[in-house]
């Protein structure tokens, strides 16, 4: 039997230096939880806030309009053809589900790491994941025509006897996104229970108390609880981890596993892997630059939190440079007519301009100002630097696409462009994202008060930077 | 002071019946003291008294993880490592066996000549199916084996626990512990140096 012994611990200062904003400004467990429940409670919207909400707003009007136009009229609409049938839909789709990652990546690998900075942005990262991997899926079940009938793809008895096909990568894309939304949705939400109790008990107004407590599930910060729900928040740490890796290893097969020449790549992976990070983070620190600024979180998201993330993303750049690297190599190396033919149309073909583009945005640009810290350091430069991968993440993946336009032989060949609605759609996921993104901001603690509090050295009431893995075993 | 408590004959009271004082409602019936701490530190060293003085029924509460305090109440592993292990094992049978049936006897179909039982290409949706069932077991455990969730709970009643999720730490000794005694039990957390220390009524 266990007694009451508890390892020796180090309560010094657990953080780098540079993080120490936290510690010098003299917040404590007061402090902490006023300067991100306020935000919620008060309901004092910063200017910039009204500005990204109705500018959401307004983009999603788009997909109001393409989506109803879509059911009315079928996908004959968008710019899909027959060499290439996927298009726009599928562009959005890896694209989006890629931004989620990051969410995911800030949550799980790094909590399993101990990188105690991941606690200032894991919250609205992993709110980022769940609204980009609704945006995710949105695409695909547009895309079928007859999106009232997608509960087809899952496995249920029917009269008709008809099962899902298991050795598709499409199905597993299904079980894939499925999981993964469900998941992230879980993760969230429990790493949310601790601070809506929080929430519940500062509440002023009437409605607050009663909207955060439900939500709260009578949360009452118990020892025997907390020490289940850190167990639970690990081991759901331990498995999102090979989880995210999943995903996109599954989302990148439905090309991999295909056999048009580039795509049948066992690069593909990893490279999707590595990309879907590398967007990702240049998608929370984009949107985190703004934010901090309005709210006036400078204390908690500081200059040394970019330029960590600064350097995440020249690792992951590098990675997915050696990718499109390595897939020219491979066609050059391999000697197979139809991969080197490809590979030329891709670079000098009618859609070359989105092959440079997709090199000049996503290696060129920030590649070579990401290793200056000075540049790590700067909003301005980071801004600029995560609109560059963003932009040039969206065209890895359309020219991928775009590949199909010039494969085997030349009678097969094709073009493709995207009509009105194609992009109508892509602008009104985008104003969906932010819209439940700012609605996030509005109406749910962006930083997580409770780790925030446990990052705080003892000496103000915090835990000490005692993080949840080193409490639960 | 209202009488009106159905089934009750006016003027009489429960006091002295025996074993039915919970019955009525309008008397108090105490689920434990509270005594309250500004330090994680003093509250885990309370439970840790508390614990030594022969208390089975109590509890400590916290703005955020205090590992010592579980530690003290001799609750250094917690049960959803194996919930969340039989979860996820359920999550691969089903997933796997789903899928053989589906694509072997259900639903068989001839793609490229490949066997009906292709195994290989049954792994990644079991593996979702893992992930998947992990979580949710772990999410409605959690829930399940906390007693949660529940809209109040007697704690609530006590002004000074709205700082639970503040900046206050608290100890809770419960009133169905067999050795339970107010003065007593008082007595003993005021010796642990406490911001306060009341008597908290169901």
């Amino acid at each position: 039997m266990a007694t009451a012994e508890v390892p020796a611990r180090n309560t010094d200062l657990p953080l780098e230096p540079e993080m120490h904003p936290l510690v010098q400004n003299k917040h404590d467990l007061v402090s902490v939880g006023d300067a991100i429940g306020n935000v919620v409670l008060n309901g004092q919207h910063p200017r910039g806030w009204w500005i990204g909400f109705l500018a959401g707003l307004a983009m999603i009007q788009f997909l109001a309009l393409a989506v109803c136009w879509l059911f009315y009229m079928g996908v004959g609409i968008w710019g899909l053809n027959v060499p290439v049938a996927w298009g726009f839909a599928i562009v959005n789709f890896v694209w989006w589900i890629g931004i989620g990652h990051a969410g995911t990546l800030i949550s799980a690998i790094l909590l399993l790491m101990h990188q105690k900075w991941r606690t200032s942005i894991n919250r609205f990262s992993e709110a980022m994941t769940i609204f980009a991997v609704m945006c995710a899926g949105m695409f695909p079940l547009l895309h079928m025509g007859r999106p009232w009938f997608f509960y087809w793809l899952y496995p249920f008895p029917n009269v008709a006897g008809v099962w899902p096909q298991f050795r598709s990568p499409l199905t597993w894309d299904v079980f894939a996104v499925t999981t993964y939304f469900t998941v992230s949705l879980v993760f969230w939400y429990l790493g949310l229970v601790p601070d809506l109790a929080a929430l519940r008990d500062q509440a002023t107004k009437k409605w607050q108390k009663v909207v955060y407590g439900l939500l709260a599930l009578g949360w009452r910060g118990s020892a025997i609880h907390w020490r289940r729900y850190e167990k639970v928040y690990l081991i759901l740490g331990g498995i999102s981890t090979p989880l995210v890796l999943s995903v996109h290893t599954v989302v990148s097969f439905d090309f991999a596993v295909s056999i048009v020449p580039l795509w049948h790549a066992t690069i593909f992976p990893p490279f999707f892997v590595a990309g879907a990070i590398y967007s990702g983070f240049a998608m929370v620190v984009a949107i985190a630059i703004p934010v901090r600024h309005w709210y006036k979180l400078e204390d908690f998201f500081t200059d040394h939190h970019m330029d960590i993330m600064g350097k995440v993303m020249l690792a992951t750049g590098f990675l997915v440079t050696y990718g499109y690297f390595s897939e020219i190599w491979m066609a050059w190396y391999g000697h197979g007519l139809y991969e080197w033919g490809t590979t030329i149309e891709r670079m000098f073909g009618p859609y070359g301009w989105s092959y440079w583009c997709l090199i000049g945005f996503n290696c060129a640009f920030p590649l070579v100002f990401l290793w200056s810290k000075k540049i790590r350091r700067s909003e301005f430069w980071m801004e600029l630097i995560c609109i560059s991968v963003l932009i040039g993440m969206w065209f890895e993946r359309y020219v991928i696409v775009i590949t199909l336009t010039r494969e085997y032989i030349p009678a097969g060949w094709g073009n493709y462009a995207p009509t009105f609605w194609d992009y109508a759609t892509m602008i009104g996921s985008m104003g969906l994202f932010l819209v439940l993104f700012f609605l996030f901001l509005r109406y749910l603690p962006m930083i997580s008060i409770t780790e925030m509090r446990e990052l705080l050295p003892k000496k103000q009431g915090g835990g000490g930077g005692h993080s949840i893995m080193e409490n639960a075993p | 002071m209202s009488t009106a408590t159905p089934g009750q004959a006016p003027g009489t009271t429960t006091h002295d019946a025996h074993g039915h004082g919970h019955a009525d409602p309008t008397v108090p019936v105490p689920f434990g003291v509270l005594a309250e701490y500004k330090t994680g530190d003093e509250m885990a060293h309370a439970v840790e008294k508390a614990v030594a003085a022969g208390y089975t029924h109590l509890d400590g509460y916290s703005p955020y993880p205090v590992g010592e305090a579980a530690d003290a109440l001799k609750f250094p592993k917690s049960e959803m490592g194996p919930i969340m292990f039989i979860g996820g094992l359920t999550g691969v049978c089903a997933g796997f066996i789903m899928q053989y049936w589906a694509n072997t006897w259900g639903y068989s179909l001839n793609i490229g000549g490949r066997p009906y039982f292709s195994w290989p290409s049954f792994v990644p949706v079991t593996f979702e199916m893992m992930v998947l069932t992990t979580a949710l077991s772990g999410f409605f455990g959690l829930l399940a084996i906390c007693g949660l969730p529940r809209y109040n709970h007697p704690l609530f009643n006590s002004v000074a626990f709205d700082r639970a999720t503040r900046d206050r730490f608290f100890v809770c000794i419960e009133a169905t512990d067999p050795e339970y005694n107010k003065d007593e039990v008082t007595a003993l957390l005021q010796g642990t140096h406490p911001v306060s220390v009341e008597e908290v009524m169901e």
